[in-house]
């Protein structure tokens, strides 16, 4: 009896954490479209968005609006099962990372410690790694199913670069988890609320990392699965209202957790360097602003890129992945070794 | 060879540094760009709340004006119709009638006159034209419509208001020139 009373608990603490941090990330995902049409407009001595709402804030909700009615249209020799299943796919991958991320320190309910994380596993990393690159089969799947040869070759295209950066991101945090030892998200944050930020002993690891996640988001200068002016449209071409919704939202949901990510593993997460709250109530609440803050720090920085760089051509692409950063996350990797070592001794 | 003029820059074939072969510099400098931009003056004109302001010579939509006294000037002599290059201008004429002379400045005038806007280039030569100050091209220049018959203008979308039982209206059509 005792046993099932604690489970309902955790059952009910688990649920309202999913429902919180799903519906904080598709509201994050949502104003991101507006933010990006904003950052880009300011960028160009523009206003962007102004007329739905003030400062054009109901901008979001109109365009989803739109998407909806727009006509359903599936190309006529599609596999229409995996047609569809594609971007949800594609939006799967992106929301299932969120679980191992903690979002703050644990929250005290009536003398019970709720954590803000929905599951910490101690191969959090690992999770998150192997979560991300199952996104390939959602622009696979997108662009097979389209029976379209450029989709197709689109795909081939994403598919192949998102594999290659992700072998250097792996390599880029293998550094990172020699330095702390752990695989648990939580076991790393915690570890930088004593310290020092991870940036400051890794600071190569997080330039490779985080070029490697913009090349995992798809965004530019590494948006060549879209690359509208070689291959119309990319994988998505034939995909028409929320469909296409779903693979342009679930690209600005990855934004968000690889920022979360990248705030988590570099940045301190949810602690503020100088600064402990007595409160834990309060202090989960504070830690869950900075780390939001950090991640919307990062969303910028991603948008602010965007605006600025052109893209890659193919090749070069695939030269800075293989024969840049794989390198450099293997010389990174070296070096941190060597140190490790020096200081035992 | 001398350059026509000074604006010509020598390209400079110089081979990468190490710095700028390693690209990230150079992005840092891009994004420095760009990132002044976001809080530079914004270019940009809210266009139905804000209005840019004209020359005095620009070209809008038509007018058919009235005298001091609020009466037609146009005579429907049909010199506008034979000078606009488009043929946009058609017009029938009528004889004043004792009693409305209050109305119309000539013994002649227009009882139907209409201009074709899609047709209109703005040109302005209906202006020139008209030998009774009639017809001019006002600061108006966004007619928009749904249907085709909407552009072809008639006279109570072109004669401008009376400026003695509705002056203010009168002022706003004129513009400030
Ligand atoms: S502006 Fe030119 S084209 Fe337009 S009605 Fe006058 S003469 Fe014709
Ligand atoms: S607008 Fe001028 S030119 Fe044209 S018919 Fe009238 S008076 Fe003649």
């Amino acid at each position: 009896m005792h046993l099932l009373a604690i489970d309902w608990m955790f059952l009910v603490e688990k649920l309202v954490l999913i429902v919180v941090i799903i519906s904080v990330s598709l509201g994050v995902a949502m104003y991101s479209t507006w933010g990006e049409r904003k950052v880009a407009a300011y960028m160009q001595d523009r206003i962007g968005p102004n007329r739905a709402g003030p400062l054009g804030l109901l901008q979001p909700l109109a365009d989803g609006m739109k998407l909806f009615m727009k006509e359903e249209i599936f190309p006529a020799s599609s596999n229409k099962f995996l047609f569809l299943l594609g971007p949800c796919l594609a939006m799967l991958t992106a929301m299932m990372t969120s679980a191992v991320i903690p979002w703050s320190s644990p929250l005290k309910v009536s003398g019970h410690d709720v954590p803000l994380q929905i599951a910490d596993v101690n191969i959090g990393i690992l999770y998150i790694f192997g979560v991300v690159s199952m996104g390939v089969y959602g622009i696979m799947m997108g662009g097979w199913a389209s029976n379209n040869k450029f989709s197709l070759l689109a795909a081939i295209r994403g598919a192949s670069q998102i594999i290659s950066y992700e072998l250097a991101m792996g390599l880029s945090l293998i550094a990172l988890l020699m330095l702390t030892g752990s695989l648990s998200l939580k076991t790393i944050v915690e570890q930088q609320s004593h310290g020092l930020w991870n940036v400051l002993y890794q600071p190569l690891g997080f330039i490779i990392f985080f070029i490697c996640a913009l090349a995992e988001c798809n965004r530019t200068p590494f948006d060549l699965s879209e690359a509208e002016n070689e291959l119309n449209f990319g994988y998505h071409q034939e995909y028409s209202s929320m469909k296409l919704g779903f693979y342009l939202f679930a690209e600005y949901v990855n934004m968000f957790i690889s920022s979360a990510i990248m705030a988590t593993l570099f940045f301190g997460g949810y602690n503020i360097p100088y600064v402990h709250i007595a409160d834990p109530n309060v202090a989960a609440i504070v830690g869950g602003l900075a780390l939001f803050a950090k991640t919307v720090f990062f969303i910028f920085v991603f948008m602010w890129i965007r605006w600025t760089i052109p893209r890659f051509r193919y090749d070069q692409l695939m030269r800075l992945g293989w024969n840049a950063l794989i390198p450099l996350a293997l010389l990174n990797m070296v070096i941190t070794g060597a140190v490790i070592l020096w200081l035992k001794k | 060879m001398n350059a026509l003029t000074n604006k010509a820059k020598a390209v400079d074939r110089r081979p990468m540094t190490w710095l700028e072969r390693i690209y990230l510099w150079n992005i840092a400098k891009g994004m420095a760009i760009t990132l002044r931009h976001f809080f530079k003056k914004k270019a940009t004109i809210k266009y139905p709340e804000e209005k840019r302001p004209f020359s005095p010579v620009f070209r809008g939509t038509q007018v058919l004006n009235r005298d001091e006294e609020g009466r037609e000037r146009c005579t429907a002599c049909g010199l506008c119709a034979v000078a606009c290059p488009a043929e946009a201008i058609t017009m029938e004429a009528a004889e004043r009638k004792p009693g409305e002379e209050h109305l119309y400045r000539e013994e002649k005038y227009a009882a139907r006159y209409e201009i074709n806007m899609l047709r209109c280039i703005f040109c302005g030569l209906c202006e020139e034209a008209c030998p009774k100050d009639a017809i001019y091209l006002s600061e108006t220049f966004a007619p928009a419509n749904y249907q085709r018959k909407g552009f072809i203008y008639g006279k109570p979308e072109l004669l401008i208001p009376d400026p003695k039982t509705q002056p203010e209206e009168y002022a706003k059509a004129k513009g400030q020139h």
